[in-house]
């Protein structure tokens, strides 16, 4: 099966600038066809990883397999695969034609056969007519539509962009997201996409791999990184969540009771074992409010701010622990004013558990977990 | 914008001409006052004892035509390029190479190529004359290893004026060809070799006219001051080399005719004008002529 074939196998790849590890142990696989993201924030090695795909940067240690073939020994220009620059990189000196045709006349190819192919491409990205204009009467999207064609009249087994949108204003970017993901559609061809833009990722995406601190956290389709995080940092990085602390206590069917700061909450389809301690991400929108406390686990606490953010209403709510819960509501629902008291609580099957390695020896009212100072993971609540 | 800006307007043009006193003084007296002077006194008469006559005559520039004259021209062109085509040839190299480095070794290579300014040229010079004379530095040592086995006349020759010139003038070309080595984009460099192009490909497609700014005025700054550079063939050329900057001497010194040298200058004058206007013809840049 074409399909499933691996077209990109990065494999145990490290990657050290100096003392600095930019990049460890990564293990991905990119299948043919496909649209992958390597999203994370900056300095997260997504950009390093790009560029060992590309040739401009060896690994430190591992392998990179493109289309089966370890690429150790093959410098940027045996590669087939191209970059679609962050800034462009169009060759100031030529014309959008000559840039578009460089890699084609690099190849030495008939110019009957390259007057034909650029042709095609200027009509692919809507540039017919502007042949002889240079780079700099260009605007920054046709800019970017240069820098696409340029790199893909070369049939490149994959594309690599490097947040290419990065640079454009907001609606243009979205129009970019819309023609680019087209695009890929069209053409068939692989994409291995660059961005710290989470929502970029989440509509453009076939599959999205985060990356933090040069590991990688989760490889998934959009809508399980969005509903499955695999660790406290995808939850809290995409989207906004609001997370909470604790350890399971008791696992009965599909439903987890898990103990945090605030109380003991029930938690319905989690892998998470007894004693395990968890992260429980809930999203603003699954934050329910009330005037009345419901049945089982409630949070009480005080409106700190009510913002209007267009299409949502955004309530900040203080507990008495000063820990802040954001909510989101549509603005058409009842909103509270600011310090109104009000009940919060969620449904069993809108909470995710990110499962940790650690678990709680034992049970007790100061229990570790709960006494920040003692945590074992050291990491912050 | 003029209307609006009113006396504040005013003020400001106020301000800018004081602050532009200075400077349009040293350039009145020390550039516009000493070439009116040459020009006037190119079309004037010589007088006794290497005085002028106040009489307006156009002979210095008719006698100037002389075949003699009109060999040195030809050959001071003949000795610029050369020497301008050597300086490109070893600077080119030589400032990709440090471009490539980190800060400090930029810093330290460049400083190298400053430092022998602090020094008189003429010393230099001489130096180079224990170095390349017959029983010389370099002579010794060829003959020594056997490479040679008599001494090869290496100055007080064309080979030795223009290893002088070249000498003299590389850090000229070195510094505007630096500069727009430097101000390469590398992502240029990487898309080159991205789509395809060899490391051969990449130079002359890509960083070749890229840089050609800077390769174009090192040319200006090497060719021109080659022509007037006198004392560099008088010294390493012996009395056999000769560019224009020879024959304005000779009559100013030994022939003790100012208007003909005078006449000889303002045509050198109107060349390096030439020059400076192909330059800009062809899309030159005078902040890269001055901006090193």
């Amino acid at each position: 099966m074409a399909e499933t074939e691996n077209i990109v196998t990065i494999s145990h790849v490290s990657k050290s600038f100096g003392s600095n590890q930019v990049v460890q142990d990564l293990n991905l696989e990119v299948k043919k066809g496909e649209f992958l993201t390597l999203l994370g924030p900056s300095g997260c090695g997504k950009t390093t990883t790009l560029r060992m795909i590309a040739g401009f940067e060896t690994p430190t240690s591992g392998r990179i397999l493109l289309g089966g073939r370890d690429v150790k020994e093959s410098e940027p220009y045996d590669r087939e695969v191209n970059t679609v620059f962050q800034n462009y990189a169009l060759f100031p000196h030529m014309n959008v034609y000559e840039n578009i045709a460089f890699g084609l006349t690099m190849k030495k190819t008939p110019k009957e056969e390259i007057k034909r192919r650029v042709t095609e491409m200027l009509t692919l990205v809507q540039l017919e007519g502007y042949e002889n204009r240079r780079p700099d009467q260009l605007s920054g999207g046709q800019k970017q539509r240069v820098a696409i064609a340029r790199a893909l009249i070369n049939r490149p087994k994959v594309l690599l962009l490097d947040e290419p949108l990065g640079a454009l204003d907001l609606k243009l970017r979205k129009q970019m997201q819309f023609e680019l993901k087209r695009l890929q559609k069209k053409l068939g061809i692989t994409f291995i996409y660059v961005t710290h833009d989470q929502e970029e990722a989440l509509t453009m995406s076939d599959r999205i791999a985060i990356l933090y601190q040069g590991i990688l956290q989760q490889v998934d389709l959009p809508r399980n990184i969005y509903e499955k995080p695999a660790s406290r940092f995808v939850a809290d990085f995409i989207g906004e969540s609001n997370i909470f602390y604790g350890y399971v206590s008791e696992k009965r069917g599909g439903e987890a009771k898990v103990v945090l700061e605030n109380g003991e909450a029930t938690i319905s389809g989690t892998a998470a074992e007894p004693n395990q301690i968890v992260y429980v991400s809930v999203r603003p929108e699954d934050m329910v409010f009330s005037q009345e406390p419901k049945d089982g686990f409630t949070l009480f606490g005080t409106v700190k701010d009510v913002i209007f953010a267009g299409s949502v209403l955004k309530t900040i709510v203080e507990l008495p622990e000063k820990m802040e819960i954001k909510s989101y509501t549509s603005p058409r629902a009842p909103s509270s004013r600011i310090g109104d008291r009000l009940y919060l609580s969620w449904e069993p099957g809108s909470a995710v558990v990110v499962p940790t390695a650690d678990h709680v020896t034992y049970r007790t009212i100061d229990n570790p977990v709960f006494a920040p100072e003692k945590r074992r993971d050291g990491r912050e609540p | 914008m003029k209307e609006k800006a009113g006396l504040t307007g005013r003020g400001k043009r106020m301000e800018r001409a004081i602050m532009a006193v200075p400077v349009s003084l040293w350039m009145v007296l020390f550039v516009a006052v000493p070439i009116g002077y040459i020009f006037i006194m190119s079309f004037l008469e010589q007088g006794d004892f290497s005085a002028v006559k106040l009489a307006f005559t156009l002979d210095n520039y008719r006698e100037m035509a002389n075949p003699l004259n009109l060999a040195v021209f030809g050959k001071s062109i003949v000795i610029a390029t050369v020497t301008t085509v050597l300086c490109l040839l070893i600077a080119y190299p030589f400032a990709f190479f440090v471009a490539q480095k980190s800060t400090i070794t930029k810093t330290v290579c460049m400083a190298f190529v400053m430092i022998p300014f602090m020094v008189s040229s003429l010393i230099r010079l001489f130096s180079w004359i224990t170095i390349l004379r017959r029983d010389g530095i370099l002579n010794t040592v060829l003959m020594d290893i056997g490479l040679i086995h008599a001494p090869v006349q290496l100055c007080y020759n064309m080979i030795g004026a223009v290893i002088g010139l070249v000498y003299t003038l590389l850090p000229f070309m070195i510094l505007p060809l630096y500069s727009s080595i430097e101000k390469l984009d590398p992502s240029l460099l990487e898309a080159a070799s991205d789509f395809g192009a060899h490391p051969l490909q990449r130079f002359v497609k890509v960083i070749l006219p890229l840089t050609f700014p800077g390769i174009f005025a090192g040319i200006i700054m090497v060719f021109i001051p080659t022509l007037g550079l006198f004392f560099v063939t008088d010294v390493m050329g012996g009395q056999k080399v000769q560019v224009i900057g020879n024959l304005i001497q000779n009559q100013f010194v030994t022939a003790r005719n100012w208007p003909a040298g005078a006449a000889l200058s303002i045509v050198l004058i109107l060349l390096t004008f030439l020059f400076i206007g192909i330059y800009k013809g062809c899309g030159g840049s005078m902040d890269d002529l001055g901006g090193v």
